[in-house]
């Protein structure tokens, strides 16, 4: 689908679009999608536990892609537990946004001291790796808040730890952004005609500093997916009983020795494509952002 | 020189202040410190005592200067979990994870460069678009399922590699090491691969992308021109100018490299420092937590600096700018 490369979607994109999208959905409309509800205990059947795939030798017809050490349905937890992470995700992504964007307008559009207070922490902060960074929070957590380990905490948790890094990022391209639209007349004329600051920084300034923010936030959806994923990997995200995609590696990850193979792959895959297929968009759309790179190849 | 020096350890001295009085803060004011040390039935007396012993009744910033002192010698406290002492507790476990992050960083630049070198002098090659195709899939596969996938294949399936721990190692006294004996070695292999492979393909799309830039660029045309010889104009001439971003790269990652390896020494129970780590986090055990984030902070500063000032050294054209 090369039709001219500069407007037209490569095939690639346009399939990786597609396949995020439908993971979305099938996300979203998990209950409807699934035979199970991989959150109800009752569901579980011990009798069950450990059965492989339906194509397999000893697949049972009920389960699609197997079951787990407790019998709950593979295929429901993977449904399930595609919408946690992308929930968690999304609401990291957006947090950090809405954090980072602020910080960045106000640091950019009043600079001086407040500028350089902003962007030092971000300095601080972006010179530690994200994961580290995020299970120091988690653990902190758990030693400030008693019930940190509860299903209904260790959300909120998981998207402080994440987008407590991310925002720098946000942060920077915004105020960049704001300095060069500050310099600029609309926004000399806007302050001459007495307009007050926050009105002149979200209606004149945000709407001009708003594509490079999607760009971001579109990678950075990715790596918040991965972050979690690993956070749980590592047994301090969400618990088994309210499975991330990540929980579920976690799980399998015990039975992989005894040739258990199905509980660690099939989320790990379900993890690859999701992280893949939005990577794929968010590249190209950095590379179709990037003054740089246009008029290129 | 002399300004760009005072600058970056001014900064570099900036983030450590930072660093320790997170690390200070964690351990004053996160669970309580007396509760976490003093046994299970110990009078309330004895809890007074130990409080003071901490020097937990002087002001705060008393006790950040004493905390900040301790540092200094060397003095972490001791961990919560096991009652020993945390700079005994990293020193035991920094020889697994730095000789990892060695073997991994060798093969990520090993590998990276020429992969990288390749996909530039021929971008549209079948071999180029198959090692970019690999390459976005392995920056969209996160540590721990390459670790599981390798284990679940090398060590499952062939039996070939070992899939957990360090193999045996030899006690150097003040080191230990597995490179010296051959189930050491064995033993790296799977985790050095999962912990290189992220690191290589940042390496291999540095490579490249630095790399078309040079190749495009009038020396490296003056050279053709000139009838230089491929193997010069690409390896010499244009590979030169490509690596001077790597330098930076590969410092900085070598820090990132530390932190990731929290996540492969746990799918492979590699009894390194991010092993001890996460069982910190777990248990909350503070002290080790704080020691490690303050051990990892002053890692990444090191570098930090290390980087600006090579980088310095390397490129005439900062050294006027700044100096």
């Amino acid at each position: 689908m090369k039709l001219g490369r500069d407007i037209d979607l490569p095939f690639s994109v346009a399939l990786a679009a597609a396949v995020a999208i439908a993971l979305v959905l099938a996300a979203a409309f998990a209950p409807l999608l699934s035979p199970f509800d991989p959150t109800d205990i009752a569901t579980y059947n011990l009798a069950d536990s450990e059965l492989p795939p339906r194509w397999t030798l000893d697949g049972d017809p009920r389960f699609l892609l197997g079951t787990d050490n407790q019998g709950r349905d593979l295929y429901s937890a993977i449904l399930y537990g595609a919408r946690v992470s992308i929930g968690i995700g999304a609401a990291s992504v957006l947090t950090a946004a809405l954090f980072g964007i602020t910080l960045g307008l106000v640091a950019g559009y009043f600079g001086g001291a407040i500028d350089a207070a902003i962007m030092r922490v971000g300095d601080v902060i972006m010179s530690f790796p994200t994961i580290l960074l995020a299970l120091l929070v988690a653990g902190l957590a758990r030693g400030l808040i008693p019930q940190a380990s509860s299903a209904a905490w260790t959300p909120v948790i998981l998207i402080a730890a994440i987008a407590i890094h991310e925002w720098v990022q946000y942060a920077r391209t915004v105020r960049a952004a704001t300095m060069v639209e500050t310099a600029k007349d609309y926004v000399k004329a806007a302050r001459v005609i007495g307009l007050p600051p926050t009105r002149i920084m979200l209606r004149h300034i945000l709407p001009n500093v708003m594509g490079p923010v999607l760009v971001i936030a579109t990678i950075n959806l990715a790596a918040a997916v991965l972050t979690e994923a690993t956070l749980s990997f590592l047994g301090v995200g969400m618990p088994p009983t309210y499975p991330s995609l990540g929980t579920l590696i976690r799980i399998g990850n015990e039975f992989v020795f005894s040739g258990i193979w199905w509980i660690a792959t099939f989320p790990a895959l379900a993890l690859i494509v999701l992280v893949l297929a939005v990577n794929v968009v968010g590249d190209w759309l950095r590379d179709r952002f990037n003054p740089k790179l246009r008029g290129r190849e | 020189m002399a300004g760009l020096l005072l600058s970056r350890l001014l900064q570099a001295a900036l983030v450590m202040i930072a660093v320790t009085a997170v690390a200070f803060a964690m351990f004053r004011f996160v669970g309580d410190p007396v509760r976490a040390m003093a046994r299970e039935d110990s009078t309330p007396q004895e809890r007074a005592e130990l409080a003071q012993a901490l020097g937990l009744d002087q002001p705060v910033p008393v006790q950040y200067a004493r905390f900040v002192g301790r540092v200094a010698r060397g003095d972490f406290g001791i961990s919560y979990r096991n009652q020993r002492p945390v700079t005994t507790l990293i020193a035991e476990r920094l020889p697994a994870t730095l000789e990892l992050v060695f073997a991994a960083t060798l093969l990520a630049l090993g590998l990276g460069i020429p992969l990288g070198v390749m996909c530039a002098i021929r971008p549209d090659g079948a071999a180029a678009r198959l090692v970019q195709s690999i390459s976005l899939i392995g920056i969209s596969t996160p540590t721990f399922v390459t670790g599981i996938a390798l284990i679940l294949f090398f060590a499952v399936t062939l039996r070939w590699l070992p899939s957990f721990g360090r193999g045996d190692i030899v006690d150097l006294g003040f080191w230990t090491t597995g490179y010296l004996t051959g189930s050491g070695l064995r033993s790296l292999v799977l985790p050095s691969i999962t912990l290189a492979l992220y690191q290589l393909t940042l390496i291999m799309r540095l490579v490249r992308s630095e790399m078309i830039d040079a190749l495009s660029s009038d020396y490296i045309r003056f050279a053709r021109a000139r009838g230089l010889p491929k193997s010069r104009i690409h390896y010499v001439l244009a590979l030169r100018n490509a690596l001077m971003p790597v330098i930076t790269v590969t410092g900085l990652q070598i820090g990132s490299l530390v932190a990731f390896a929290i996540v492969t020494e746990t799918v492979f129970q590699w009894p390194g420092m991010g092993l001890l780590f996460i069982q910190a986090v777990s248990f909350v055990d503070i002290p080790v937590m704080a020691a490690y984030l303050m051990f990892v902070g002053a890692l990444f500063v090191v570098l930090n600096t290390a980087v600006d000032l090579v980088y310095a050294i390397v490129d005439p054209r900062l050294r006027k700018a700044k100096g």
